[in-house]
């Protein structure tokens, strides 16, 4: 088997007359954390929602492990093992901290309407497993203590925080971190690096995630796609890309008449 | 048999206070008691989809009256089982009328709940109006002239008794759904739909399902209104039946079960309750201070009497705070 987990096939989506992301591929390979950069409006998040179905490319194709995800719904890709965060979170927030990390195993438990009218002895054992579990992520993240405490009430950095617990308690095997540092202050920044450094460790995980925080992407991130109007303009490591003059033309502009 | 400690304590708990009421009040608060029965099924369901799953459905009545149309042709067509099990009977027709109901849900729900939005409230409304106008044309069903001679219990005791047996079932069932995976995902696709899916969550799934659920015990709500008043035509399952299931979930609180039971009892008592006013003022003041109450209610306590709390909830704060 090959080493390439998610592989994007020549992408397009179109919007009526306006081409969002323009025949884009690239490859995330197994355990890598790969970062996907570009100035506003380059089309990063509408190729996230490509990647996890909430639009269908116009053409071209997903695949993970060389399985096409063409036609599947973002629950059924979920199930697959891809799952995401959002730009803007998306938190359940009228629900506790506890019940958000739960839902997301919702995918994982197999008993019946039946055994929970019933409570049988495998529907508590399920639900007491499920539970355990998600107190024990939401450890790792120093967040067991707000367990039962509504999400909305959570600051800022910890509802992030929440969503990535969240995220990985779908059991995924590639997670989309959708600007996890955004509004974030410079100590946040950096805590925010080592943890995803550390749940790759620790949950053999694959990143790809979007970031406008260049320290960040280029501390972390061991390969980087750069977009710009929906085109992929280079890729590679943060060296290359540091030096490359196309980056650096997108983010800043060409110098005129010389 | 642990599963069924909670339910028949209650039950017994609910057939005692059946007791004292048969000797302790008259026929018409009887009566009234049998309605506020009907009314909390009716509520406990549609909090189900109103309150939990947070779609908007407004044809609970034509569900209560599938279940009380088949329930009342069942009884006086067919005969299953012989005079001294009759209350079994009953209660198969009743099912039945909830089955009915959860596959009229199914029908009615797999094409509406694909899209996100309102569009569930129109297609529900309009189901309910056809209902209606369907019983009105069906002959061999009574039309206008209603379905009369539809056989009862005879005695209030017996009829809350069987009241309370599916009382039981129907809070147990969604309390304990609520309790489970299947629960927390209704809140999730209230929440967040868009989330909800990117966590693996087959929201039309979800949805269908709670609407299911909730028709089947609309369906059982009408098979006891017909066993109780004995009689039913197609006016009784009007859109203001329908809206009236809504302000009891609303009233009660979005997503509080004890709140559809209080707001349903009150729903029920309230009208009941100032009847001795029109008799000292000489004018019909009723539904003047019925709608200036709910009125009230909804500025001062905008989420409802109880939020989205439990009785449950607010005697575990209790605790916390007086320790």
């Amino acid at each position: 088997m090959s080493d390439v987990l998610l592989e994007a096939k020549n992408i397009t989506m179109q919007f009526g007359g306006l081409k969002a992301v323009d025949s884009l591929a690239f490859q995330v390979k197994k355990g890598q954390l790969a970062g996907l950069i570009g100035p506003n409006g380059a089309g990063k998040t509408t190729v996230f929602n490509m990647l996890t179905g909430v639009y269908q490319p116009t053409s071209g194709a997903v695949f993970l492990e060389d399985k096409s995800l063409q036609g599947l719904k973002p629950y059924e890709i979920s199930h697959r093992g891809v799952t995401r965060t959002f730009q803007n979170i998306r938190l359940f927030k009228g629900l506790s901290v506890l019940d958000n990390v739960l839902i997301a195993g919702h995918q994982h438990m197999h008993y019946g309407l039946f055994a929970a009218l019933l409570q049988t002895p495998h529907f508590l054992k399920s639900e007491k497993d499920l539970r355990d579990k998600a107190m024990e992520l939401l450890k790792i993240f120093h967040l067991d203590e707000k367990a039962h405490e509504p999400s909305s009430s959570l600051p800022y950095g910890e509802q992030r925080k929440l969503e990535i617990v969240r995220a990985l308690a779908t059991d995924p095997k590639i997670i989309l971190l959708d600007e996890p540092a955004a509004g974030m202050n410079h100590s946040e920044t950096h805590h925010l690096m080592e943890t995803i450094a550390k749940i790759r460790e620790q949950f053999k995980l694959t990143v790809l995630l979007i970031e406008h925080d260049m320290k960040l992407v280029m501390g972390i991130c061991e390969n980087i796609i750069v977009l710009d109007h929906g085109i992929k303009i280079e890729e590679g490591d943060p060296q290359k890309i540091q030096g490359s003059q196309k980056v650096i033309e997108a983010y800043l502009g060409v110098e005129e008449g010389l | 048999m642990k599963f069924l400690k909670a339910p028949l304590l209650s039950l017994i708990a609910l057939s005692a206070l059946g007791l004292i009421f048969n000797f302790g009040l008259n026929a018409y608060f009887q009566l009234i008691l049998l309605f506020a029965a009907v009314n909390c099924l009716m509520s406990m369901s549609l909090n189900l989809v109103n309150g939990y799953t947070g779609q908007f459905s407004l044809g609970h009545a034509g569900f209560m009256a599938l279940g009380a149309y088949f329930s009342a042709y069942a009884n006086t067509h067919w005969d299953l089982l012989p005079e001294s099990v009759q209350a079994i009977e009953y209660f198969i027709y009743a099912l039945g009328g909830g089955l009915l109901a959860a596959f009229a849900g199914l029908l009615v729900g797999l094409p509406s709940l694909r899209l996100k939005g309102d569009y569930l409230a129109i297609v529900t409304l309009g189901f309910g109006e056809i209902i209606r106008v369907a019983l009105l044309n069906m002959d061999f069903l009574g039309g206008p002239r209603g379905y009369s001679g539809i056989p009862g219990f005879g005695s209030f005791l017996f009829s809350f008794i069987f009241a309370s047996v599916w009382l039981v079932i129907c809070f147990f069932t969604i309390w304990r759904v609520m309790h489970s995976t299947y629960g927390r995902s209704f809140l999730s696709v209230r929440e967040d739909e868009i989330a909800a899916e990117a966590m693996g969550i087959n929201t039309t799934r979800m949805k269908v399902r709670a609407f299911v659920l909730s028709s089947f015990f609309a369906g059982v709500a009408g098979s006891l209104f017909a066993h109780f008043t004995n009689f039913i035509n197609p006016s009784s399952f009007t859109f203001l039946q329908s809206v009236n299931a809504v302000i009891m979930v609303v009233l009660g609180g979005m997503g509080s079960m004890t709140g559809s039971i209080v707001a349903a009892i009150f729903i029920t008592a309230l009208p009941e309750a100032l009847r001795p006013l029109q008799d000292l003022t000489g004018v019909d003041l009723r539904m003047v201070i019925y709608s200036l109450s709910l009125i009230l209610v909804m500025i001062l306590r905008p989420q409802g009497l109880f939020g989205d709390l439990e009785l449950s909830d607010m005697w575990r704060k209790y605790v916390r705070r007086s320790s």
